[in-house]
Parts: C-alpha cells; sequence; structure tokens
C-alpha cells in the first residue's frame, strides 16, 4: 500500500514528513485504541472480567498510519486543485441550487405525487417516504425557529411529543377525528411553545439552546412519569387510525359503517391505509412549504430574518425582538405539532422512546445540514440523514455510529450546509447580500 | 435534621462531581465560545478506562486501596485527555472562525458517535464494579437515625477541592493559565503578541478531559455501576450547572455543580425522586429568568 503511493509522494513533499506525520497520528491513534479497544469489559455477577484484544489495537494503529498517509496524498492533491478558486464552490452550488430549482421543485413533487403509484412501490417504500416526509416537515418546522429566527433550539421533539400525545390522549378519550385533532395539536403546541417561548426568549444564543434542551428534557420526565395520563414508558398504544373522511381503513367495518374499499368498489388491500396516510403527510409538507415560503414574504419573516442578521439594529428600528421571536418559535412549534399527531396516527402507538433528544439533534442537524434557512436544503439533508441510515439496517450496531460520525466529517467539510442559503430574502444592492 | 444532614453530605458529593465536569465545559466555553457537546461522553469513557485500570490492577494483584486508586486515577486522566484532545483536534479546530452552529453540530455528532463507539467496543450491558472502600464515620445519631459520611464521600468531595484549588492556581499563575485568559478576552491579540492559540485551546480541551476523567471514576466507585449512556445526562447536568453558576467563571462552575447536586438530592429526599431532573431544569429557567447571565457569570455588553 505504501509503496503504490510513494511515487507521487517524492514530488510534493520530503518522505520524511509525511511519514513523521502518519506515524505521530498512529501514536495517538494506539494511545486512543489501548484502554477501550485493547481491553474489553465482560460482565460477571457483581464485577467485570476483562478480555484482551490487542490485535484490535494492533489493526487500529496501522490502518491510522496507512490511513493517514493515503488521506494526506488525496487531500494534497484535491487541495492543490480546488485552491484555484476557494470559497467560490459554496455560493456556486448554491446558485445551481436556485437555477435549477425552476425545474427540479415541480419535478420533485410530481414525483412525490405519482409515488405510490409507480411499480416498484410497495408498503416498504411508502412507508419510508411518509417517513421521509415526517422528518422534512419537522425540518421545515424548526427552520423556521433556527434558519430563519436564528434562535437555537435543542429540545423541538418537545412539541412534536406535544402535537403525539394530544393526538392520541383527545383522539382516544373524546373520540375526536384526525381533522378536528389535528389543527387542536397544533395550538396546543404553539400555546406551550409561547409559554416556553415568554420567559426564556430574552435570554441569548446558548443560554437558550440549553433552557430548550431541559424543556425537552422535562417534557419526556413527565411523560415517562404521569402514569395515568401518559400511560408512562408504556406509552399509549392503539391510538385511532385516521379514517377517509370517515370511512374506515377496515377489511371489517363495523355495523352501519362503510369501509374504503367499499364505498370505491376495490378490493380491500392494507396497502389503502399506507398509501392515503402518505398523501396526508405529503399534504402536510407542502402546506408547511407554502406557508413558510409567505411568511417569509411577509412583514414578520422579514423581521425574522433581519433580527437573525442584529438583534440591535432590529431593535433600533422598532422591531420587538421579544415578539418577532415568539411569532417564530410558536409557528415552528405548531409545525411540530402537526407532524407529531401525524406520526401518532401513523404508528398507532406512542412512547417516551420515540421522543428523546436524539430526535432533537437529528432535526437539528437536517436543518444545519441542509443549510439553515434553506427550504430544498432540508430536502436534501432529510433524504441523506434519515434515508441513509435507514438504507444501512444491515449495520444496524454501527448505524448511529456512522451517523454521528457522519455529521462530523460534513459539518467539517462543509461548514455552511449542503445547500447554503444564508442570505437574507431581500437585500438592499449587490454585494450587501452576503453579510453576517 | 439527621436526615437533612444525610441529604447535605449526599448532595455534596454528587455537586462535587458535577462540578469536576462542568468545569470543563465552562472553560472550553470561555475560551472558545462552544458548547463541547461530547464533554458528557468523555467523562464516560473516562468511567470506563477508570473500571478498566481497576480490573487491571486487580489481576496483577496491586490491591492496597489508596494507591490503586491513585494509579487509577492517573492512568484514566491521561488517556482521556487524550481522547479529549483527539475530539478537538478532529471535530471541533477545523471549524474554528466558521458560524456559531457549526461546532455545536459537529459536537452533537461527536457525542453520538462516541456513545455508539463505547456500547459497540465495550458492550451495551451495565458494568458493574466491587466497592473499593467500604467503611463509614458516623457522624451524629438521633431517633435511631444514624448519620453517615463515607471514606468515598470524604475522598470525593476532598479530592474536588483540591483540584479546584489546583486549577486555580494553573489559571491564575502560571503562564498557561495566562495564555488561556488571554485567548479567552481576544483570541487574535493574544495570537499577535505570541500565544499558541492552538496550543493554548488544546491544552484547555486536555484540562477539561483530564478532570471529567476524575468525575467518571468517581462515579463509577460512588454508584458501582456505569454504562455507557451514563454521558448523556451527566453532561447535561453538569452543563446545566455551569450555566447556572454564570459559564466562563470556575467558581461559577463549582457552584453551580453543588447547587445542581444539592436540588437533586433533596428533591429526590423530600418530594419525588421521579421528578429530579424536571426540579433541575425548572430551577435552572427560573434562574436564568432573574439572573440571565447566572450566578457569577459576568453580564455580556454587546457593541454595534
Amino acid at each position: 500500500m505504501a509503496e503504490a503511493t510513494l511515487p507521487g509522494v517524492r514530488e510534493d513533499s520530503p518522505l520524511v514528513a509525511l511519514l513523521k506525520d502518519a506515524g505521530i497520528a498512529a501514536a495517538i491513534a494506539f494511545l486512543l485504541a489501548l484502554p477501550l479497544m485493547g481491553f474489553q469489559t465482560l460482565d460477571s455477577g457483581t464485577t467485570v472480567e476483562l478480555q484482551y484484544r490487542f490485535h484490535w489495537v494492533a489493526i487500529a494503529t496501522v490502518g491510522v498510519f496507512f490511513g493517514r498517509i493515503v488521506f494526506t496524498l488525496l487531500y494534497r492533491r484535491a487541495g492543490a486543485a480546488r485552491s484555484k478558486a476557494p470559497g467560490i464552490v459554496g455560493q456556486g452550488m448554491a446558485r445551481v441550487g436556485e437555477g435549477l430549482g425552476r425545474f427540479l421543485v415541480p419535478a420533485f413533487i410530481l414525483f412525490a405525487l405519482i409515488l405510490p403509484f409507480l411499480p416498484f412501490a410497495d408498503r416498504r417504500e411508502i412507508d419510508l417516504a411518509t417517513y421521509v416526509l415526517i422528518y422534512v416537515m419537522l425540518g421545515w418546522g424548526l427552520n423556521i425557529v433556527v434558519g430563519l429566527a436564528g434562535l437555537l433550539d435543542l429540545g423541538y421533539v418537545a412539541f412534536y411529543a406535544i402535537g403525539a400525545y394530544s393526538y392520541a390522549l383527545l383522539a382516544k378519550t373524546f373520540g375526536f377525528s384526525f381533522w378536528l385533532c389535528l389543527p387542536l395539536a397544533g395550538i396546543l403546541a404553539a400555546f406551550l411553545g409561547i409559554l416556553l417561548g415568554f420567559p426564556v426568549l430574552r435570554l441569548r444564543g446558548d443560554y437558550l439552546a440549553i433552557v430548550t434542551l431541559g424543556f425537552g428534557e422535562i417534557i419526556r420526565v413527565i411523560l415517562v412519569n404521569w402514569q395515568p395520563v401518559t400511560g408512562g414508558p408504556n406509552g399509549i398504544s392503539g391510538v385511532p387510525r385516521p379514517t377517509f373522511f370517515g370511512l374506515p381503513f377496515t377489511n371489517d367495518p363495523a355495523e352501519g359503517e362503510t369501509a374504503f374499499h367499499e364505498f370505491f368498489n376495490l378490493d380491500f388491500a392494507s396497502l389503502h391505509r399506507f398509501i392515503f396516510l402518505y398523501y396526508v403527510i405529503l399534504a402536510l409538507v407542502l402546506v408547511t412549504n407554502a406557508v413558510t415560503l409567505r411568511l417569509r414574504k411577509m412583514p414578520i419573516g422579514r423581521a425574522w430574518e433581519a433580527l437573525r442578521e442584529d438583534e440591535i439594529a432590529c431593535r433600533s428600528l422598532g422591531i420587538n425582538p421579544t415578539n418577532t421571536k415568539l411569532t417564530a418559535f410558536a409557528i415552528g412549534a405548531m409545525f411540530g405539532g402537526f407532524a407529531g399527531s401525524f406520526f401518532a396516527t401513523r404508528q398507532g402507538f406512542i412512547s417516551p422512546e420515540s421522543f428523546t433528544f436524539i430526535e432533537s439533534a437529528v432535526i437539528l442537524a437536517i436543518v444545519v445540514l441542509g443549510g439553515m434557512g434553506s427550504q430544498a436544503g432540508v430536502v436534501v439533508a432529510t433524504l441523506f440523514l434519515v434515508l441513509l441510515p435507514e438504507l444501512a439496517r444491515e449495520f444496524a450496531q454501527f448505524r448511529m455510529l456512522i451517523f454521528g460520525a457522519a455529521m462530523v466529517l460534513i459539518m467539517v467539510w462543509r461548514p455552511q450546509g449542503l445547500l447554503a442559503h444564508r442570505a437574507p430574502t431581500v437585500s438592499l444592492g449587490p454585494g450587501s447580500g452576503g453579510a453576517r | 435534621m439527621e436526615y437533612f444532614t444525610q441529604q447535605l453530605i449526599n448532595g455534596l458529593t454528587l455537586g462535587s462531581i458535577y462540578g469536576l465536569i462542568a468545569i470543563g465545559y465552562t472553560m472550553v466555553y470561555g475560551i472558545v465560545g462552544m458548547i463541547n457537546f461530547a464533554h458528557g461522553e468523555i467523562y464516560m469513557i473516562g468511567a470506563f478506562i477508570g473500571i478498566i485500570t481497576f480490573s487491571l490492577l486487580g489481576a496483577v494483584g496491586i490491591t492496597w486501596v489508596p494507591l490503586a486508586i491513585l494509579l487509577v486515577l492517573i492512568v484514566s486522566m491521561f488517556f482521556t485527555a487524550v481522547h479529549g484532545w483527539a475530539v478537538e483536534r478532529i471535530a471541533y479546530r477545523p471549524l474554528r472562525g466558521s458560524f456559531r452552529l457549526a461546532p455545536l453540530i459537529s459536537a452533537i455528532g461527536m457525542s453520538i458517535a462516541l456513545q455508539n463507539y463505547v456500547q459497540i467496543i465495550q458492550g451495551a450491558r451495565i458494568k458493574p464494579m466491587q466497592p473499593v472502600t467500604r467503611g463509614n464515620i458516623p457522624l451524629m445519631e438521633a431517633n435511631g437515625f444514624q448519620v453517615n459520611i463515607s471514606y468515598l464521600q470524604i475522598i470525593i468531595i476532598v479530592l474536588t477541592i483540591a483540584l479546584m484549588a489546583v486549577f486555580s492556581l494553573i489559571i491564575a499563575r502560571t503562564a498557561l493559565g495566562r495564555s488561556q485568559r488571554a485567548c479567552e478576552q481576544d483570541r487574535t491579540m493574544a495570537s499577535l503578541l505570541g500565544v499558541n492559540v492552538d496550543r493554548t485551546i488544546s491544552l484547555t480541551f486536555v484540562m477539561g478531559a483530564a478532570l471529567a476523567a476524575v468525575a467518571g471514576v468517581m462515579v463509577t466507585m460512588y454508584y458501582g455501576v456505569i454504562d455507557f449512556f451514563i454521558g448523556f445526562l451527566a453532561g447535561l447536568k453538569a452543563f446545566t450547572a455551569a450555566v447556572l453558576g454564570g459559564i466562563g467563571s470556575l467558581p461559577g462552575a463549582m457552584l453551580g455543580g453543588m447547587l445542581i447536586g444539592l436540588i437533586e438530592a433533596f428533591w429526590s429526599a423530600y418530594f419525588s425522586i421521579e421528578y429530579k431532573d424536571v426540579a433541575v431544569f425548572g430551577i435552572l429557567v427560573v434562574v436564568l429568568i432573574f439572573l440571565p447571565t447566572g450566578l457569577l457569570g459576568k453580564p455580556e455588553v454587546e457593541k454595534v
């Protein structure tokens, strides 16, 4: 392996420096691998026994040594090619995205619309698409808070949970239909967003982050412990399934009810419900996008972006920062609530397990990796972050490890996100748009 | 009263551990201005290295307790510090100077990756450990309730105070501490004046990781069980402690840690153990509303 790459080295740099660099990397890898990889703790009753795995340490060290050499060489070659036009790549990509947008977005929507009827679309594919769309919706909801208003929210999953639980409880207790519960869940989530936001939105960036994170944990702890209402760790099962405007998707409808397939003279297929659910979330997602795009053109949306760019300037121009932030928070929360109630009706079962901090982190990662404020970026990032681990189910054990590592690598590679779109929607003249 | 005293001791012990982790958060925040989300995982790694070293010493035959604890602390601090250094080098240094959220996302990714890395290589099951010290010192007794302070609790509290003193001295007196304070105030100016900023920041991460390792070893001895998931909640609470005390302030982190420990102990004792985390975060919110920069934090002046 080393011999194969040597000819390139002699031209670019002294071989010794390269070997020294790789040697240092290998030494660090050795120190990192020695304690945790070298010894495995096997529990035997009241204490642990050690198993020695020094060959792992050796593999890791040697692997890093040669990996470092290969990486350095590749990086140097790539760097030489790229150094001619630094910084243009990101803008170029965003511009390409805008140019293609006119053509791609309708194509994408069309594809989403006909997806269930495509020949390869089976239950698994439709389920996966539904799953992706839920995250797109959550990403767009959070995008309002983080991307547009610039408020760092680490507890977004709380609103998702509130939406899910309010749907489950309202539908189970009062027998409300999905279409009645959906706005109620959204309103409840928005209300809680305001309730939380009112005291904490005066805080600056990172303080806000930790308080929202704490809020997310509080909601989860309450869900786990408030047994009589939330069912505790067992969650709520038997959440009512949605009906097609009153027509249930069952093979054997109750007395006096007409099932969906009977009404439309179709053969019963369980797939109908999944297709219906898919269209519901697709509609919700499109509504979210439309609302967000409209809001961005309205004074309130402009105020969000202005606030993100410079809070002091906003205040001196007469924008009330607290109220403006509150609306962003509440609207973001509302979409989270919608997504939550859809999640509840799709799963038919909810438990606090689904609303852990990792979910918040994933949603935030979708927004930031996509490029904050970019609607298309959210879709790309969702496809990347949700679909990839889902397809890599075979490596179930390594799924989250790969996920975390990918987050780090993407950030290091493109800190501004996959599709950077930080420029405010409006700006005065050319050149002032990119100012931070 | 006796019950109260006992809870006070338990709370202080717990608070010492939170405080040690919180220092890592607060130092990093002070110098780089980012939340090092992976710090909780570093603490967890410290605990794992601790338990491995304990088993190794048992196998080698070193059973004299003070020596064993000392060796475990040194080994764990060293290897955990290497982890802390590597995390900074891989996930944060390339992002220095990019926008505010980038290192945070990178840190969250690092945290997820480290957690699952340890789960894969060490297994997901709970790791138990035999208690190292067993002794108690009875302090007072009344109404059949005995107030005890265990040797371990004494070790934890004393060690925390000693480490606090050492680190305060490092920050206040040494060249490294001066560089750290200089970087905290103005990184560009510091580098113009010949401070090696990269090295200073790396050393800050190393120091934070070493303290987290101490906390990890202490927790391993105190509770006797660890698993790969302990880093998340402990990290969250320690960060809460750092914010509560005023982030960027070293005594603030310790104070915040103690307060969080006490709140947790008393809430569990007098109200409900299930809602202790709610109490912790609730109090954080209340404090931040009235003192937006924490208890000992300096108010941030925003200039146009």
